[in-house]
């Protein structure tokens, strides 16, 4: 079989419309990414999933020069600010150095190949690129 | 409040922090409980409970297996994990047992043999990714996220949490975190246990292998071995005592743990504020003095980036302004409020579950007037904070003995 798989549940891969989405519990509209029991806010154990804005800014950044074995480095961790929903991610298609990434900076969703398993199934994941 | 209701560390030690080659974790910890005993003037015959951490061995026992070197009473022993607040929680634990009326005498300690251990957080082998691609996990992964979707590793994320309060309050910088390293380990100097009693020009901080920007390597916590205990007992017991151990005791005057409460984003980067700024409030309130009122604080410095939001959460500063806080000289030990005069986890170091009472006998020692040259002078009133991610938060304020 071959194909694309979404590198985890939340990135949906639409063809042209490529996007996260959040449970988003149905009393307080707090949002998460993995799957839930109850919200962690107001106890409610009933939610639905929401698109989440494909644009955002950049909230708070790292470039991390040395990790865990395998994990190949410089690469830039961020949170972003999508719409006033978190969202944890690298950002992509940027020279990962303090001159060209800074707070604030406009982003947006992109997707990149993760590679071929032993089946020819493509693992897609994403990341944030520069807006501008 | 009655003194029954009183809580008193009456005997307390650190061992030196570094590497201990010749010295396994038992030894560790019974070199700080039996320190702790001598010091408090008491055997393990008087301890009614015992609570022990260490997190990187914590199915195997660290309270048993510490009994059968130093005395095997009978008592009730809890092992406690809770990250890198793991000590704070051992001694919480002690705390509320002597504070419940349950027993006379507690014990607590926190052991961790870290030297060598390198990067936490991302996990130390490679992880291998799946022949077939197939979802798992409560993000329905089909290959491991670190490094894909952010970072795991526990420089990067404090470096962004030091990066977030930038970006909600303006001010920060490379060299601003920098700056605060070059003050963490320039107090060091003056501390023998430390693992570091290195100074470094600002420079060559920067200039340092770079870990996760902004945290260079001087700028992380040190991973070292080390160990801490404390006997703490109530009011009416410390009356029953001598006049030498009264004095010398330290009063807890607020002694709290909390946890990250909900708020929004908090589950994709962790949120350290929240739950510092709460145990804080609680505290002032518990010993009812303000951040004004304190001589000196050690607060959980893991990263350089760290300690910058905890002269906020602790409120320490006004909201919003610890960059210009920091800037004014006040955290240096001759500043308005000293911060770190141990040399803070980034030249002390970190042995994790011993983290969380090693802070706590740093302030006993300055408020007993035995820091030596390193002494804040006439301090009255200190506290201590650590972080544990997940996340857990200890506050204790410490009063000087009127006695």
């Amino acid at each position: 079989m071959t194909g694309r798989i979404p590198l985890v549940d939340y990135l949906v891969l639409d063809d042209d419309q490529p996007h996260l989405v959040a449970q988003e519990c149905t009393n307080c509209s707090a949002r998460f990414f993995d799957r839930r029991n109850a919200c962690a806010n107001c106890f409610t154990a009933e939610f639905q999933a929401v698109p989440i804005a494909t644009e955002g800014t950049v909230r708070a950044f790292t470039i991390v020069a040395f990790a865990a074995p395998g994990v190949p480095t410089p690469f830039v961790a961020a949170v972003v600010d999508c719409g006033g929903t978190q969202v944890r991610a690298n950002l992509i298609n940027v020279e990962p150095d303090a001159e060209h990434v800074h707070d604030g900076m406009k982003v947006r969703l992109a997707t990149q190949s993760i590679g071929l398993d032993s089946e020819g199934t493509e693992a897609i994941g994403f990341g944030f690129e520069p807006a501008s | 409040m009655s003194a029954s209701d009183e809580v008193w560390i009456l005997g307390i030690k650190m061992t030196k922090f570094g590497k201990h080659t010749d010295l396994d974790t038992v030894d560790l910890a019974a070199e700080a409980a039996t320190g702790a005993l001598a010091d408090a003037g008491v055997t393990m015959a008087d301890i009614g409970v015992l609570a022990a951490g260490n997190l990187m061995n914590a199915s195997a026992g660290i309270g048993q297996q510490l009994q059968k070197q130093i005395g095997q009473t009978g008592i009730p022993v809890y092992n406690v994990a809770n990250a890198c607040a793991t000590g704070a929680t051992a001694l919480r634990t002690a705390i509320m047992a002597v504070k419940a009326g349950e027993v006379d005498y507690g014990l607590a300690v926190g052991v961790e043999k870290l030297a060598g251990a390198g990067l936490l957080g991302g996990g130390g082998t490679k992880k291998k990714d799946a022949d077939t691609w197939t979802p798992a996990g409560r993000y329905g992964a089909v290959a491991p996220v670190d490094g894909r979707i952010g970072t795991e590793t526990m420089p990067g994320v404090f470096a962004q949490i030091g990066m977030e309060y930038g970006h909600k309050y303006g001010g920060t910088s490379f060299e601003l975190f920098a700056k605060i390293s070059e003050k963490n380990h320039a107090h060091s100097t003056l501390n023998p246990l430390a693992s570091y009693q290195k100074r470094f020009t600002l420079e060559q901080i920067m200039n340092d292998v770079m870990i996760a920007y902004p945290n260079t390597r001087p700028m992380c916590s040190a991973n070292c071995d080390g160990a801490a205990a404390a006997v703490v007992c109530n009011g009416e017991t410390l009356k029953s005592l001598s006049l030498e151990q009264q004095r010398r005791a330290v009063k807890v005057s607020a002694s709290v743990l909390t946890t990250d409460p909900y708020e929004e984003g908090c589950q994709v980067l962790p949120n350290v504020n929240t739950l510092t700024r709460k145990a804080a409030a609680i505290a002032y309130e518990q010993a009812g003095v303000g951040p004004n009122d304190l001589d000196l604080v050690e607060l959980h410095d893991c990263f350089a980036t760290a300690e910058l939001v905890h002269y906020d959460n602790l409120m320490l500063c006004d909201e919003g302004g610890a960059a210009d806080f920091f800037n004014s000289g006040a955290t240096w030990r001759d500043g308005k409020t000293p911060v770190n005069v141990s040399g803070g986890l980034e030249s002390k170091g970190h042995p994790i579950a011993a983290t969380g009472i090693a802070n706590i006998w740093e302030v006993c020692h300055h408020l007993r007037g035995e820091a030596g040259d390193r002494q804040i002078a006439n301090a009255k009133v200190g506290l201590a904070h650590v972080i544990g991610l997940g996340s857990a938060c200890g506050v204790h304020i410490l009063e000087k003995s009127t006695a």
